[in-house]
């Protein structure tokens, strides 16, 4: 028998089966010319999916807004670019800074309740800022979207084509950095410490650590995550809907790092691109059955698949083969 | 002014009776089997639905129709909860969350599927339209209707959670789930029936709000926010906290459109928040 993961020791070395998943998107680039835009928005929003499993995942704390974040990092990122500083690097610092900034503030309130309450005040601070976007119509473009932006070339050397080819190498780029970090933060004590949260949220402050401290650092963490992949989409769409703050992206985000597996990184990765495949063939069929689909999945997972994709395979791993530990 | 606030309010303790009668469900299951239910606006969409198709295509008097609604809604809930809740009742609140997320999904695709995408147009029996003139004010009949019956409603839960044998089990299995086994009372049918109650009251409010909230596929969604808004500030499985929580919503959403109408539902967001973080288990909620 061995024994389950998280009572191993963290273990940060890379693995050859991640290696193998960073090679895809190098794999799809060549294999895939078409399908570029495609693979674009699954980065980004794997990204954003990324985003969620640190709160949710790591530091259990469930939120309904995380689309707050995203779209405070969209607007942030498209509003400088609409205004004429159009240099995508630091852009994305801008979107990234905004939403940690709105993340910290809000995370005092959000860390103050338990299940229900937290549930409810996300959700109650993504629809504000969404009324927010709506009625603030002359920053934002309100309902028409914000658009005009002007983007600088990356590095002041790639020039955003239409094709989206530097879109592409560009939100992957990003992507790999900012997981690179992530992955590094989560082996951590500071890592280890977030998922004794998670599983021991009462015992945690008898071994003399604040649940409190963590839970609002990994929140601003997560909210300034969720903004790069805000401005990332912004950047390489160029327009920002209002639709990128609603409660739909916040409601399907989860629905992609549950069907991914959470608590693992690769979770969000694995069901953002499941979802958004799925919903690129399905939704072009119809996209009120889409939705039914999307439902039907979210309830089988549920009742059947704890733990997603991700979570089946590892459960498939410890039965068949126990070369891996 | 004083006329203009007068109707104000009004309005407001209508529209907040409406979140009373639908919410008050959603408290009770939140209450006795700690189930996060989002989906529960589905249930008062699918009352309002039946009412719809029962008056245009059966040809049932308004009146007749909200009674077929309670009932058939109220079975839909029984057979939901025996069938898919009641395994989630011991699972974590994400799950939940998630698989109430899943079916109201699944109910918004199926109510367009059969109904189509468009607002549902309710005609009101004449002696319910209009406008009654008192003290200087006039009174939509439709309005003053809607909170005699939130007020016979309420007398009868009341009466049947205070007075009753099956009151006194859900208040026993509320308080303590074990204890209330362990005397011998049917935990799991207490719990069937309540949720059949509760869905049947959402069915009915869904009926009685057609013309107030409104009805196309959307309602699970759009009204997903001020139900579990009215359960987080009332405080899960309280009749009170729900009635208190309800007219003060209704009542603020109202004023607040009426008066600044340029922030929108940006107060009754605000007022949410405030409250929740003041109030982290609502206002009559259990302390834990």
């Amino acid at each position: 028998m061995t024994a389950s993961p998280q009572h191993r020791l963290p273990d940060g070395r890379w693995r050859a089966a991640e290696l193998a998943i960073w090679l895809l998107p190098v794999i799809g680039y060549f294999a895939a010319p078409n399908y570029l835009l495609l693979g674009s928005q699954i980065f980004i929003v794997g990204l954003f999916a990324l985003s969620l499993d640190l709160i949710l995942g790591y530091a259990g704390i469930v939120s309904l807004g995380h689309a707050a974040f995203f779209g405070v990092g969209a607007y942030a990122a498209g509003l400088l670019a609409s205004h004429g500083w159009g240099e995508p690097i630091s852009g994305l610092l801008a979107g990234a800074v905004a939403a940690a900034l709105v993340g910290w503030v809000t995370s005092f309130l959000v860390v103050r309740g338990r299940d229900l309450t937290q549930l409810m005040v996300t959700m109650g601070i993504g629809l504000m800022l969404f009324e927010a976007a709506n009625k603030a119509a002359f920053i934002t473009g309100g309902v028409d979207g914000l658009s005009g932006m002007v983007m600088g070339k990356v590095l002041g050397v790639f020039d955003f084509d239409l094709e989206g080819r530097v879109a592409y190498l560009y939100s992957v780029a990003v992507l790999f950095l900012v997981f690179v970090v992530l992955r590094r933060m989560v082996y951590s004590p500071f890592g280890l410490g977030l998922r004794g949260l998670h599983h021991g949220p009462k015992r945690m402050p008898a071994i003399g650590a604040s649940v409190y401290r963590r839970q609002i650092a990994i929140f601003t963490i997560g909210a300034g995550v969720a903004g790069i992949a805000g401005a990332l989409l912004a950047q390489t769409t160029q327009f920002v809907g209002l639709d990128s703050l609603g409660f739909h992206r916040s409601a399907e985000l989860l629905i992609m790092l549950v069907l991914g597996g959470s608590g693992r990184l690769y979770g969000g990765l694995v069901g953002a691109a499941v979802f958004m495949i799925a919903q690129n063939y399905l939704a072009d069929l119809n996209p009120v059955y889409w939705q039914f689909w999307m439902g039907l999945l979210l309830v089988l997972v549920v009742m059947f698949a704890r733990g997603g994709v991700l979570g089946g395979l590892a459960a498939l791993q410890r039965r068949f083969g126990t070369k891996t530990k | 002014m004083i006329g203009n606030f007068l109707g104000v309010l009004f309005d407001g303790v209508a529209y907040g009776s409406l979140l009373f009668l639908i919410g008050i469900g959603l408290s009770v299951t939140m209450g006795l089997m700690n189930f996060v239910n989002l989906a529960h606006g589905a249930f008062a969409a699918f009352g309002g639905y039946v009412c719809v198709t029962a008056m245009n295509q059966m040809g049932v008097p308004f009146l007749a129709s909200l009674p077929i609604a309670f009932v058939l809604t109220a079975l839909v809930g029984v057979l939901l909860e025996r069938t898919l809740y009641q395994r989630l009742y011991k699972a974590t609140p994400l799950d939940q969350v998630l698989f109430s997320i899943g079916l109201t999904f699944m109910a918004v695709a199926g109510m367009t599927y059969v109904w189509g995408p468009i607002q549902q147009p309710v005609r009101l029996p004449e002696f319910l339209t209009g406008q009654v003139h008192a003290a200087g004010m006039d009174f939509g009949i439709y309005r003053l209707f809607l909170i005699a019956v939130v007020v016979v409603v309420t007398a009868a839960l009341v009466y049947v959670v205070d007075r009753t044998r099956f009151g006194a089990q859900v208040r026993a299995s509320v308080d303590n789930q074990q204890a209330a086994a362990g005397l011998g009372i049917n935990v799991n049918r207490v719990f069937a029936l309540t949720f059949a109650l509760g869905s049947g009251l959402a069915g009915l409010g869904g009926g009685l709000g057609i013309d107030v909230l409104g009805l196309d596929p959307s309602f699970p969604i759009k009204f997903m926010v001020y139900f579990m808004l009215v359960v987080a500030v009332g405080g899960a499985g309280s009749i009170k906290g729900t009635l208190v929580a309800g007219l003060v919503l209704g009542i603020f959403d109202v004023a607040g459109k009426y008066y600044v109408p340029q922030i929108g539902a940006f107060v009754i967001y605000a007022l949410m928040v405030v409250l929740l973080v003041f109030f982290p288990t609502g206002l009559y909620g259990k302390k834990t």
